[in-house]
């Protein structure tokens, strides 16, 4: 179902959370809700499933206003960050709890809860109580019971901050193609870039209550608006260095470094000071802007090195390379660039 | 093994210190069936005379039996109504936004520091006036009274153990304010509630002043009372049946404490289950 977020606001007494928003979730689609902690993700997605009560704007599911509607009459599945399984209840009984509440008749109880069961493979786990589980094993469960009404919309906050690394890479694949099975509407929570990019069909990044940029993951990889945006995501991350626009190229600054400004890009008039950004895998052997530095600091990754390059002027930029020992600490190099790789921003962080 | 024997000096303090008590105890038990001649502290001869009033009840005083059914409902129903009442008081106070939240956690624990003695004279003629003087009902309202502060605290503080996810999850899930409450948060803080409930039966089971002064005489007399008559009756002072009352008392106290002490344990852990 489509969901949509119609310049909602939400304030905690004097504390403004979140000033007009106004995102669209496509049916059927999983977005990302992807910021930094504590800028308003875990609120709005409160929000959308009710149990915050919003201070301005409307909520709608499909076309029904969905603003003053209770909690309970929503639909709206969730997957709290410590799972919030019932820990009195059997993993059946988990499951069907909803599906009770809602006084379906016990046979059909049944079938749809080894249906979903079934769905997110526990169906030996039925009889055992959460504290029995590992925490990839409560994570499927409170999938299970989320999915289990069929709800409108499923919503996902941080599911995978409490598992450790494996478990988290098994989940991230795993929560995708149980959406994808059910063809459910998602919102997942997250601080994690590499959760929201592989898991997510869009991103919304958001920064102090604010969506920043709304794109597919490779979009906003691609062309990030503002200097945010790109340094959120990557790992490693993006570097930046200042430059000031001379002559149609960009000179750093006591580092005797010319960057040719990137095609697409509109060049700032004479003496106006920007900043570049350089995403590590754009910096190397190969690329048409050299760039001379020493390197500070060596990384091994087994198939990749990260190395650090202090310039003339001290400031570093990364490089992500093919494993090699032909370079090491402290050596003056020169790399390259793909200039047109390159990102420029304004003093105030906006894309060029 | 080594913790073992490392605490054998403090094992051997608290045992020559609790010897008294615990030797006090096995002769008060042993006096009660048997007889010793005068002049003696050594019993000579076994008997059960002095248990008799458990099938012979003397004229004017009430049948043993009735006075302990008087007991048992009196600290019964004390137990009930502040678990019932702290249960939900307790919920409401740690979970919902109740406008003067902070006031009625503060008059709470006001209450349960408040030596209850000083109001007995008010309450007494409040219990006067409503006709509910020297009735178990009377008494029994007061008790609990007294006890639910502490319930309410206690219930506050194994709620607030609960996490506030579980709850949402149930709303979530459909269920109404009520029926979370009664199936998911309930269970949760069941052990709190055996806990208080056997804590509550114990302090009703022991309570003397209040029926005493309020339900002194007639039909509603518990068996603090009755013993306590015993003493004071002057007439026939006879000092072994009090002593064999006095352990019939107690007994009861003495098999819940061995049955349930982890449960009581509870309580003093203060809602951390485990
Ligand atoms: N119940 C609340 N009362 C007051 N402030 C809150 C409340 N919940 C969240 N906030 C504030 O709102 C901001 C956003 O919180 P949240 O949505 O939880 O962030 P996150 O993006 O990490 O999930 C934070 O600054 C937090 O302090
Ligand atoms: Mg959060």
């Amino acid at each position: 179902m489509r969901i949509l977020l119609d310049k909602f606001s939400k304030s905690f007494g004097d504390v403004r959370v979140i000033e007009d928003m106004t995102l669209e979730i496509n049916d059927g689609e999983m977005l990302a809700l992807l910021g930094p902690s504590g800028c308003g993700k875990s609120t709005t997605l409160f929000a959308i499933c009710g149990i915050h009560k919003v201070t301005g704007g409307r909520i709608l599911f499909g076309d029904r206003d969905m603003t003053g509607v209770p909690s309970q009459e929503r639909n709206v599945g969730v997957v709290f960050q410590s799972y919030a399984l019932y820990p009195h209840m059997t993993v059946a009984e988990n499951i069907a709890f909803p599906l009770r509440i809602r006084k379906l008749p016990e046979a059909e109880v049944k079938r749809q809860m080894e249906e979903m069961a079934n769905l997110v493979h526990i169906e030996a786990l039925l009889d055992r109580r959460p504290a029995e589980l590992s925490g990839g094993q409560q994570q499927r469960v409170a999938l299970a019971r989320a999915l289990v009404r069929r709800p409108n919309v499923l919503l996902l906050d941080e599911p995978l901050a409490n598992l450790d690394a494996k478990l988290r890479l098994e989940m991230r694949s795993e929560i995708r193609r149980i959406q994808l099975e059910t063809g459910i509407t998602a919102i997942l929570v997250t601080h994690d870039q590499v959760e929201a990019m592989s898991m997510c069909d869009r991103i919304a990044i958001m920064n102090a209550g604010e969506i920043i940029q709304i794109a597919t993951p490779q979009e906003m990889y691609r062309n990030p608006r503002t200097a945010f945006v790109a340094g959120f995501l990557g790992n490693p991350p993006i570097a930046f260095i200042d430059a000031v626009a001379s002559n149609g190229t960009l000179t750093v600054k006591d580092a005797d470094i010319r960057l040719p400004v990137p095609p697409n890009t509109e060049t700032p008039p004479d003496g106006t000071p920007v900043i570049v950004g350089i995403r590590p895998e754009n910096l190397g052997r190969d690329g048409d802007a050299p760039i001379r530095g020493r390197i500070s600091f060596v990384e091994t990754q087994g198939r990749e090195n990260l190395y650090d390059l202090t310039l003339a002027n001290g400031s570093v930029l990364r490089s992500i390379q093919r494993e090699s020992d032909d370079v090491s600490l402290n050596d003056e190099v020169e790399w390259r660039v793909r200039s047109d790789q390159l990102f420029l921003f304004a003093q105030n962080g906006e894309r060029l | 093994m080594t913790g073992h024997l490392k605490s054998w000096p403090i094992v051997l303090a608290l045992s020559i210190l609790s010897a008294p008590l615990v030797l006090m105890y096995v002769y008060l038990f042993i006096d009660t069936f048997t007889n010793a001649p005068p002049g003696s502290f050594i019993p000579n001869e076994f008997t059960l005379e002095h248990w008799t009033f458990l099938w012979h009840t003397p004229p004017g005083r009430l049948s043993i039996w009735r006075v302990t059914l008087n007991s048992l409902m009196f600290a019964t129903s004390t137990a009930t109504l502040v678990v019932v009442v702290s249960s939900m008081a307790g919920y409401v106070l740690s979970r919902l936004n109740v406008p003067a939240r902070g006031f009625f956690l503060a008059g709470v624990m006001v209450l349960h520091a408040f030596p209850a003695i000083t109001l007995i004279v008010a309450i007494f003629l409040v219990l006067q006036i409503v006709g509910l003087y020297n009735t178990l009902i009377g008494v029994i309202l007061v008790k609990a009274a007294i006890d639910m502060p502490l319930g309410i605290w206690l219930m506050k503080g194994f709620y607030d153990t609960v996490p506030w996810e579980i709850e949402m999850a149930g709303i979530q899930d459909g269920a109404s304010r009520f029926t979370v409450w009664r199936k998911l948060v309930l269970p949760q803080v069941k052990p709190g509630i055996f806990a208080l409930g056997l804590f509550a039966f114990l302090l009703g089971w022991g309570e003397f002043i209040l029926p005493q002064v309020l339900a002194p005489s007639g039909n509603a007399q518990v068996l603090s009372v009755y013993l306590a008559a015993l003493i004071a009756d002057d007439n026939n002072f006879d000092m072994a049946l009090f002593k064999s009352v006095g352990l019939f008392y107690i007994a009861p106290v003495l098999i819940l404490f061995f049955f349930f002490q982890s449960y009581l344990m509870n309580i003093y852990g203060g809602g951390s289950k485990g």
